[in-house]
This record gives C-alpha cells, structure tokens and sequence, in this order.
C-alpha cells in the first residue's frame, strides 16, 4: 500500500513549520452504515513527530477528529536536510510511518 | 388527382421547411464561440485559462483557500492509487496502459471521443471499464474510489495539455453533440433548473455558500475531492448529484445522454489546459 502519510517540513530562522496529512478513515463508532449497522471504532490514537531523535509534537486523537486529518505546528529547531520522522497508531493497533527530509 | 396533391403538399413541405431547418442547423463551431464570447464578456476580468479552475477564478477570498489546499492536495492520495494500478498487470498479464494510445499517459484532453465504428461517445471513465472487462476484470463503479484514482492519474499526467475534441463529420456525431446540448439547456427536476440555469446564466453567483462554476472548462478539473463529499468523485458522480440536488431523478452514470452532455461540455472547452484533478469546496 502506499503511504498513508503525506509531510511538508519548511525551515525557516529558528523555527520549522510542519503540515502534515494522513489518509484515514477515522470511524467513530458512532455512525450506521447502509444497512444499519454499527460501523466500528476505527481511528487514530497516537501520531508522532520526531527529529533528531526527540518527539517533537504528539497528538493524542480520539473518534471526534475528521476523517484524513490535517494537522499543522511549527517547533523549535530543526535544519534544511534534517530528517522529521511521523508515526500514528490507530485503536485496531495498525500503524504506519514516514521519514521526510526537512526543506 | 389525389397524388397529385399529396405530391404539392410535400413539395411545400420542403419548400417551407428548409429555411427553417437551415436556421436550426447544428452548427458545432458557431456554438463554441457563442459560449466563449458569452463567458468573456460576462466576466472579462477573468484570464481564459483560469475558467477551468471553477469557482476559485470566480472569488478572491476562496481563491486563497484553494491555494493553501493545493500545497497539499486532497487528492494526492488518488494519484498515488491511480499510478500503482496503471503498473499493477491485470491477471493476463496486460495493463491500462496497453488499453490506451501513448501507454495512457498525457491523452486526458482527447476524451471523450466518437467513435465511429461503434455510433457512441467513449468517455475515459467508459474506456477504462471496457478496457477492464476486455481483459477479463470485472468493471468498477463509475462514481468514485477505483474509477476516480485512475482518472485522477492520467488527469494529473495530463495538466496543461488543451483539451482538443473533434466532432467526426458523421451525422450520429452531430445528433450526439446536440443530443448533449440539449440536455444541458433543459429544465428538469422539482426545482425546475437546467444544468444552464446554475452554470451558464448564474456562474459565479452564490447558492448558499458556494460558489457556482462556469460551464467553461468546467470538466478540466475532473476528477475531483469534493470536502463536501469528504472523497474524490468522477464526472459520472458529478452528473448524479447535480440531477438529484435539483430533485430530478438521476440517469445512471455513464448513461448515453450524460456521455453526450460530456461530448458537448467537453467540446465547448477545447483549446484550454487540463487541470485536474481538482479540489473543491
């Protein structure tokens, strides 16, 4: 499969701004299907951001955040050529991971 | 004596006919400038090229919007989908690519064609499920997921290209080109509206918070992800949900009459650059 994580790190003065975006379908497990069916709980729990070997961001996601999230932060930090390393865990304990150079 | 007036009254027929007729032709060329000219001077501030970017080249504030969002685009994923299945071989060992001139790569601005052997418009959406069952495969569905990857794919591998659609000089082209046409000045559904009513006479105009499209180029940026939707969509996806939005009872996709208004829409664009796949509100 392809990668479910797309990443942009821009370093500008001291500071690197980060935008993110992951494929997922974060499933509540609160909405009914065609039939009527529950649609089970399936979303993202933990997504992490390193670099250089420390986290530098970590958001804790539960069923209220939108389906192909978008997230957005800047950190201290960080060099044109670094490597900015993501993660994310979901609540089925499937995961995925990308490591992107910092621009 | 009877035949002979059987005889004169079909002579006046024709006779009386044909002016009628003449002024009624179809005349492919003089329509496709009567759009444009119609849309340039409605809003002369817009670039031509820009029309194929919808509602964006429309609205300054919503124009911001988008550009934030294409510097990372919603569709992104669908492109990367579309490209593993354009490499991915059927089970007989052939691919899309072998299906389509050119490997499938840069041909988007030529669909959809006549094609004369067959009487009918081939849209790519149709192309590529004959080109599935050609081989074995079973078909997809016209409106999302598989179809609009794949579409997203050669969309992208096509930007920038003109759209360049010819009208064969074959008669069932002609009637499929009005066919179209027709379709997309007639009033339908509870609401009463032509596809026209939103997209010609109201382009640029608000119905609720959006924005609506010019009909020019309109389809450059098929397919697209539609936030609304929440996913990427087809031209077959987006026909279904303008007909069932003015409370008309939608055709199926790929139906003879939206392959038609394609033809016609498509036509009306030629000469600008593909854009899609697209993002919209």
């Amino acid at each position: 499969m392809a990668n479910s994580i797309r990443v942009r790190a821009v370093a500008s003065g001291d500071h690197t701004e980060v935008q993110a975006l992951v494929q997922h379908p974060m499933d509540s497990g609160f909405v009914k299907d065609a039939q009527g069916n529950l649609i089970p709980p399936h979303h993202i729990e933990v997504v992490d951001f390193q670099h250089a070997g420390k986290t530098v961001f970590t958001a804790l996601w539960g069923p209220a955040v939108a389906k192909d999230p978008y997230i957005k932060f800047s950190f201290k930090g960080g060099q044109k050529g670094d490597d900015l390393a993501v993660s994310w865990v979901d609540n089925k304990g499937e995961s995925d991971s990308l490591t992107a150079k910092i621009m | 004596m009877l035949r002979v007036i059987a005889v004169s009254i079909a002579a006046l027929w024709v006779a009386g006919a044909w002016p009628a007729a003449a002024a009624d032709a179809i005349n492919p060329d003089a329509d496709f400038k009567a759009f444009r000219d119609y849309f340039t001077k409605k809003f002369p501030k817009v670039p031509l090229n820009d029309f194929v970017n919808g509602p964006y080249s429309m609205d300054a504030g919503l124009r911001k919007q988008w550009e934030a969002i294409e510097d990372f685009p919603p569709y992104d994923f669908a492109v990367d989908r579309g490209k593993q299945m354009f490499a991915t071989p059927f089970k007989n060992g052939k691919t899309y690519g072998d299906c389509f001139a050119n490997k499938g790569i840069g041909i988007r601005q030529n669909y959809p064609y006549f094609d004369e052997k067959s009487g009918e418009v081939i849209t790519l959406e149709l192309a590529l499920n004959r080109c599935r069952e050609a081989n074995g495969e079973p078909p997809f569905s016209y409106v999302k997921d598989e179809m609009a990857s794949l579409t997203a794919y050669m969309a992208f591998t096509s930007r920038g290209k003109l759209f360049d659609i010819k009208i064969p000089n074959d008669p069932r082209a002609l009637a499929a080109y009005q066919n179209g046409e027709k379709y997309f000045y007639s009033r339908r559904g509870q609401l009463n509206f032509s596809c026209a009513s939103c997209h010609v006479q109201s382009a640029g105009q608000h119905i609720r918070t959006e924005v609506l499209a010019p009909a020019l180029g309109i389809l450059a940026a098929m397919p697209i992800y539609r936030s609304e939707w929440g996913s990427m969509g087809t031209i077959s996806r987006r026909f279904v949900t303008c007909n069932s939005q003015v409370r008309g009872v939608p055709l199926e996709p790929q139906d003879e009459n939206y392959r038609d208004v394609e033809y016609y829409l498509s036509y009306m664009a030629n000469g600008l650059p593909i854009s899609g796949p697209g993002a919209r509100p």
